[in-house]
């Protein structure tokens, strides 16, 4: 036991434990050291009000690794789903709700071309995403040196591109580096279809519907599955919290030590080599290998400080784009809202407010100038429907991703978040009538409020916008892609790196498996 | 050879078209250009609209035409001649100015009076952009090669890329993909601080683009207005004497000198489709010419959507070229003024006077100008880009008189979704004129004649698609070997013996005249004879 290696995770989000588990089970000596009470980092279930409990940052599953949930047992560990498959019911104002289903159209005035229309995008779409789902067990290669593992990764990329076979190839190659305003305009006719695909790859994003890069935040969406559904988004039991939980069982069955209420400091160096941490209490604590959850500007900024990084790397670090433009509402409610015109089952779906695309067009035109949106785009879980365990008898919880919110200075959130509740519960109030006389409690958290905590700089859920620029062997940054750091023994296991955000697990994977890779060389 | 038959046409005496004309008739072929217009030049053109005024009416400004066919063509010997203006200057409300020197060290101490940090963050960043100009201006005579074929062709152009791709070294190879991708406000926000200094770059990036500083890719955009230069000088700007028209004279007489027979006046109406090869075309007039080799300087929406009869043609690419992004987002204003207007800010005789001027203060400021665009209106604090070329070139007006081109981002091809009212058009004018005359308190005393080009008219009287500039989006899925479409980069169109040469082909917009040579060469290539046409060289 003495003899392993001991390596200590900063964080004990989803990736820092999916990490922890697997150098555990490697026979690695590992400590996993949280700043929080609770284990789970983003992906966590808290109570926001007496009695109600919600998944307070990510609220649906939709991405979370198959190959981990089995290697590392999570139903095992008593991960369990509320509801699987759930459709993305689009509501509109005046008309008939759009209720899809993947590629199919339930519900909603959507005319033949585009049900058509939608088949043939929902299957190109996941065929592309595929591409990038077949990345997500890569360390993402370097595009020059770094001898033969590089070639080989480089090589499978390409492949992976080339497999498409020649159209699609072409259309992928077309398709990837763009739009979805673009591509929606193209191919539908609907405006609420129009607008319901758009959300779907602005969603969590510094973007607009016009903004190039889209498409690619569509595709990562896309890139993995939930219950076994390519594409699919499904709720948890227990909220996403219950998610963590079992990736913390997995690595605590491994053997790995959980510290909660232990906020690292400082990372410790002897030389230029990791050395251990220091904890905010002033513990010491030793260790071969360090490897942190915590985003990259945080890391590299703060716990190990930016002299002794190279100034190129620092500057490259400090460039790197966290700023969030996400809020997270919650709302625990008396009763569950009516929705005119939807029928009481769906009303636990996946519900989208974005009717049009310039509705989400002017939503982000706001909030690009730091502004509030006047009439946010919403994605809403009420997972009370499902899940009985998160509320008192006969009450109900509404959580909702709510755009834009642009992160603005500390000074400003309080006036920031009276303003954009106010505007979000006027747009439900369109939608629901009468559901601001249910709002027993609310909480609104603005970007900086997700900074502040979960502890993610800027406040951006993915720990850095997904762009094409920022993917692959470009994330966080490049020189820093492959998990490891310049300081020798400091590693990064969280969204920051390759494959990104969304609970997936695989980030923290591919770090555990570079760390093992670095000791055999 | 019979009367009206001919080895090759070209449709469309654009710039490109008499390029492409010149390089095939240099190889001995029996070559007719036609023009819809009495004039030749498509969008690069002078004419005489106020009794006395020569305006370049359209692109208005050299830099980018391929110094490898300028010299391969003898322009100079044609006539033509490029004076560059060197500089410009930007002027804000509060009466400051941004001097933007050729001079490498004014600049950069200029940038420094306003903020420290930038003066140095300018030497890091004319470092990269020249990094990205070295890269890219070797490629751009060169065909794309299709990533989705295994001929030879095709696999030693994507060796030659990789080799110029591995040449930057690892990090600069990760910039580049940066590069690529990345918004012009992003980009410009990883050097400077100051977002008057961002402000006045950003222009170049979102000249002729329907995207803001903030839409991502953009940064793309400003490289495409630093990669040219005048006589060697990279990223520098000129006139042509004579206005834009020059060029295209000059290419006409390169043309003629070879034997090049161009007809004015005629209108192609269809492209003569015999199984899956061309035969010809016709014009509104009657007229049929025959030949095996039809080459369309036309954009490839307006070629395949309005040449071709849609059944000789496949429904997906019909489709296509329905959906290829060509989105008018430019005007333009042609002043004629009885004097030169004074600029209090600027001073009598600052030589900055003789280049562009811009009005700005931010980046939110070009931002919201895009917005009001994408609400379907004319800017109401639009981005201008302003010279008096008569000052340099004085035989473009009567003595002691001035010739002003403004060009104005963003202006929509419609209103609202409805055409264009004199009404509209006044009220634009009046929106230009109104933002000259805060930073110029007699200009509009010596305004003589205004020329008002929307989006509307460029595409009623050049042919352009929406009035775009560039011949289609410069955006990553149509640019390279995805421009105009995937599967069709390479200047070959879906019949046999059909060409595209314009700037909606690789390597797009601009007066360059690569697209014209490039699609010469692979002519060339398919009728097995000598290629004649430049590969483009290094810098050194």
């Amino acid at each position: 036991m003495t003899d392993a290696k001991h390596v200590i995770v900063i964080g004990a989000g989803h990736n820092g434990l999916a990490c922890a588990a697997y150098l555990a089970k490697a026979g690695r000596r590992v400590t996993v050291l949280e700043a929080a009470g609770q284990v789970g980092g983003a992906a966590v279930t808290r109570e926001f009000a007496p009695g109600f409990r919600v998944s307070a940052c990510a609220h649906f599953s939709y991405l979370l690794d198959a190959r981990i949930a089995k290697e590392l047992e999570l139903a095992r560990h008593g991960l369990a789903t509320a509801r699987a498959d759930l459709r993305t019911v689009s509501l509109q104002p005046a008309d008939e709700h759009l209720v899809l289903n993947g590629g199919t159209v339930e519900a909603g005035r959507v005319n033949e071309a585009d049900r058509a229309a939608l088949a043939a995008h929902h299957a190109a779409m996941l065929k592309f995403a595929r591409v990038l789902g077949r990345q997500h067990h890569r360390i993402p290669p370097r595009l020059l040196g770094g001898g033969r593992s590089n070639a080989i990764g480089a090589a499978l990329l390409a492949w992976d591109i080339r497999r498409l076979g020649r159209d699609d190839m072409r259309e992928f190659l077309r398709v990837a580096g763009i739009n979805i305003f673009d591509i929606v305009e193209e191919s539908f006719e609907s405006p609420a279809l129009k607008a319901a695909l758009a959300f779907d790859a602005v969603l969590g994003t510094n973007l607009s519907p016009r903004a190039n890069n889209s498409m690619l935040a569509l595709l990562h969406r896309l890139s993995g599955q939930a219950s076994g559904t390519a594409g699919g988004v499904s709720l948890p039991a227990g909220g996403m919290g219950a998610v963590s939980e079992a990736f913390a069982k997995a690595a605590t069955a491994a053997g790995a030590t959980l510290r909660l209420s232990a906020p690292v400091k400082q990372i410790a160096l002897n030389g230029d080599r990791v050395a251990g941490v220091v904890l905010e209490s002033g513990e010491t604590l030793a260790a071969d290998v360090v490897v942190s959850n915590a985003d990259p500007k945080r890391t590299l900024l703060e716990l190990l400080g930016a002299r002794h990084l190279e100034t190129g790397f620092v500057h490259r670090i400090r460039h790197f784009r966290t700023k969030g433009m996400a809020a997270k509402l919650h709302l625990a409610l008396d009763s569950l809202p009516g929705f005119p015109r939807l029928p009481a089952a769906l009303a636990g779906e996946r519900l989208v407010i974005a009717p049009d695309l310039v509705y989400l067009e002017h939503a982000f035109d706001a909030a690009k100038y730091g502004e509030t949106s006047p009439q946010p785009a919403l994605e809403i879980s009420i997972p009370t429907v499902h899940d009985r365990t998160l509320a008192p008898a006969g009450k109900h919880v509404l959580s909702a991703v709510v755009q834009y919110a642009p992160y603005v200075a500390e000074a400003s959130t309080d006036a920031a978040r009276a303003q954009l509740l106010e505007n979000t519960l006027n747009v439900l109030e369109s939608y629901a009538p009468g559901i601001r006389g249910k709002v027993l409690a609310s909480q609104l958290l603005l970007p900086a409020d997700l900074e502040r905590e979960f502890r993610l700089t800027g406040g951006h859920w993915h720990h850095g916008e997904l762009a094409l620029d920022q993917m692959l062997m470009l994330r966080p940054v490049p020189g820093a892609a492959q998990y490891a750091m310049p300081v020798d023994g400091l590693y990064l296991c969280g969204a920051g790196t390759h494959p990104g955000g969304g609970v997936m697990g695989c980030a923290g994977r591919n770090a555990a498996q570079a760390v093992l890779r670095a000791e055999r060389a | 050879m019979p009367q009206n038959t001919y080895d090759a046409i070209v449709v469309g005496a654009g710039h490109n078209g008499l390029t492409n004309a010149t390089y095939l008739a240099r190889s001995g072929l029996k070559v007719l250009l036609l023009e819809r217009n009495p004039w030749i030049g498509g969008a690069a053109v002078s004419r005489e609209i106020e009794k006395g005024w020569t305006y370049s009416n359209c692109s208005y400004v050299c830099s980018l035409l391929r110094p490898e066919i300028f010299r391969d063509l003898e322009l100079a010997r044609h006539g033509l001649q490029v004076v560059p203006y060197g500089g410009g200057v930007t002027l804000t409300s509060r009466g400051d100015i941004l001097g933007s020197y050729a001079d490498h060290e004014l600049k950069r101490r200029e940038f420094a009076r306003h903020n420290a940090h930038d003066g140095d963050a300018y030497d890091r960043y004319s470092t990269e952009v020249m990094r990205q100009c070295k890269f890219i201006r070797p490629l751009l005579l060169r065909t794309p090669p299709d990533p989705t074929s295994l001929r030879p062709r095709d696999i030693r152009e994507m060796i030659f890329l990789s080799k110029e791709f591995r040449k930057l070294g690892e990090q600069v190879i990760y910039d580049t993909i940066r590069f690529y991708s990345m918004s012009i406000a992003d980009y410009l926000g990883e050097f400077f601080e100051s977002d008057l200094i961002k402000a006045a770059l950003s222009g170049s990036g979102i000249i002729g683009t329907a995207l803001g500083p903030y839409s991502p890719g953009t940064a793309y955009v400003l490289l495409h207005h630093y990669m040219g230069d005048v006589d060697g000088s990279i990223g520098s700007w000129g006139f042509a004497r004579g206005g834009m028209g020059a060029v295209s004279k000059a290419l006409a007489s390169a043309f003629k000198s070879f034997g090049g027979e161009i007809v004015t006046d005629a209108d192609v109406v269809r492209v003569l489709v015999s199984g899956n090869r061309v035969t010809g075309v016709a014009c509104a007039n009657g007229n049929e010419y025959r030949a095996k080799t039809v080459v369309s300087n036309l954009d490839p929406k307006r070629t395949f959507t309005k040449l071709f009869d849609p059944r000789d043609l496949n429904a997906d690419f019909v489709k296509r070229a329905r959906n290829f992004k060509i989105r008018g987002s430019s005007g333009k204003l042609n002043i004629a003024l009885d004097g030169l207007p004074e600029f209090p800010a600027l001073g009598k005789d600052n030589p900055l006077r003789f280049g562009d001027m811009h009005f700005l203060e931010s980046l939110a400021q070009v931002e919201r100008a895009y917005d009001d665009w994408k609400n379907g209106t004319w800017s109401k604090l639009p981005y201008l880009d302003l010279l008096i070329p008569s000052m340099t070139d004085p035989t473009m007006t009567p003595a002691g008189k001035h010739w002003m081109s403004v060009f104005v981002q963003y202006v929509p091809s419609t209103i609202q979704g409805k055409p264009w009212t004199d009404e509209d058009r006044n009220g634009f004018k009046n929106t230009v004129l109104d933002m000259i005359g805060r930073y110029s308190p007699n200009f509009k005393s010596l305004v003589r004649h205004v020329e008002v080009r929307t989006p509307d008219i460029i595409e009623n009287e050049v042919g352009l698609t929406d009035g775009n500039i560039f011949q289609g989006d410069l955006s990553l899925d149509q640019m390279l070997f995805n421009r105009p479409f995937p599967g069709f980069a390479q200047y070959r169109g879906p019949k046999k013996g059909f060409y595209l040469c314009g700037s909606g082909t690789h390597p797009g917009g601009g007066v360059m005249a690569a697209p014209g040579a490039n699609a010469a060469r692979e002519i060339l290539h398919d009728l097995r004879r000598p290629n004649l046409v430049p590969e483009g060289w290094h810098d050194d």
